[in-house]
């Protein structure tokens, strides 16, 4: 695989935490890159592109996700992943 | 936390017979209200409130397993239970699979952080296509009570 290693951390914002609705949206922008995508959480490394792996990580507001995107479009996949993680609302739950 | 720290053991239904995504929500509200959860209004309010979030992405989150879920100033800490279907139900899943395994969440309002671990616990489950296979051949409440308690805390 050719491209850039980038990495970011983010801090969670969204006050009900990292939850399932912005799971899926970061799973499935994911996957539209060609490049790997990982969330690291106090040293535990997950597959951004599972949702299941996504889950194990019970991250709440406030808590810093360390993005690593590497491949041909790291740059587009770190900013728009970045988003997805630091957005405060997604809190129309009912 | 564990599943079975928040699943209600008599509202487990190893064969639901509702075969829609709002009859089975339908099924394991019911289960709970059975169960001694609830009041008055509250079940049906409860179903609406966890189809209108199905509305804003399905909770179907692949591999056969569905989390549909919602907070309800009904109870006073997280609950659950837990179903199958033998027929599978469509769910809009995320792999477009149908859902053999629900795992139904009602929290109270400001409690973010138990949601987020329950969600935690039932994907190191489910990450062990064993363990769902379990699941979907049991056929008794006990059976299925066992699993969720033997399921392991680490991987």
């Amino acid at each position: 695989m050719t491209g850039p290693s980038l990495q970011r951390t983010v801090i969670v914002a969204n006050p009900m935490g990292f939850h399932l609705r912005p799971m899926a949206a970061f799973a499935r922008r994911a996957a539209q890159f060609q490049s790997t995508v990982t969330l690291t959480k106090e040293g535990r490394r997950v597959n951004g592109k599972h949702m299941l792996e996504l889950m194990t990580l019970a991250a709440e507001q406030g808590t810093p996700l360390i993005l690593d995107v590497n491949g041909s479009d790291a740059t587009e996949a770190l900013e728009a992943l970045s988003e997805i993680l630091a957005a405060p609302t997604m809190d129309d739950d009912p | 936390m564990r599943m079975t720290d928040f699943v209600v053991r008599e509202a487990i239904i190893p064969e639901l017979t509702a075969t829609t995504k709002d009859g089975v929500i339908r099924e394991m509200i019911e289960g709970l209200r059975a169960a001694g959860y609830f009041k008055g209004g509250e079940p049906e309010d409860i179903v609406k409130a966890i189809l209108k979030r199905e509305q804003l992405g399905s909770t179907g989150i692949g591999r056969g397993v569905a989390i549909p879920h919602t907070k309800h100033n009904s109870v006073d800490r997280l609950i659950g239970t837990v179903a199958v279907s033998k027929v599978g139900v469509a769910f809009d899943s995320v792999d477009g699979e149908p859902v053999h395994v629900l795992v139904l969440l009602v929290s109270p309002q400001d409690r973010p952080g138990d949601h987020l671990r329950a969600l935690e616990n039932v994907a190191r489950s489910m990450r062990d296509d064993g363990f769902v296979r379990s699941l979907r051949q049991a056929t008794t409440r006990e059976q299925i009570w066992a699993l969720l308690d033997e399921a392991p805390l680490q991987w």
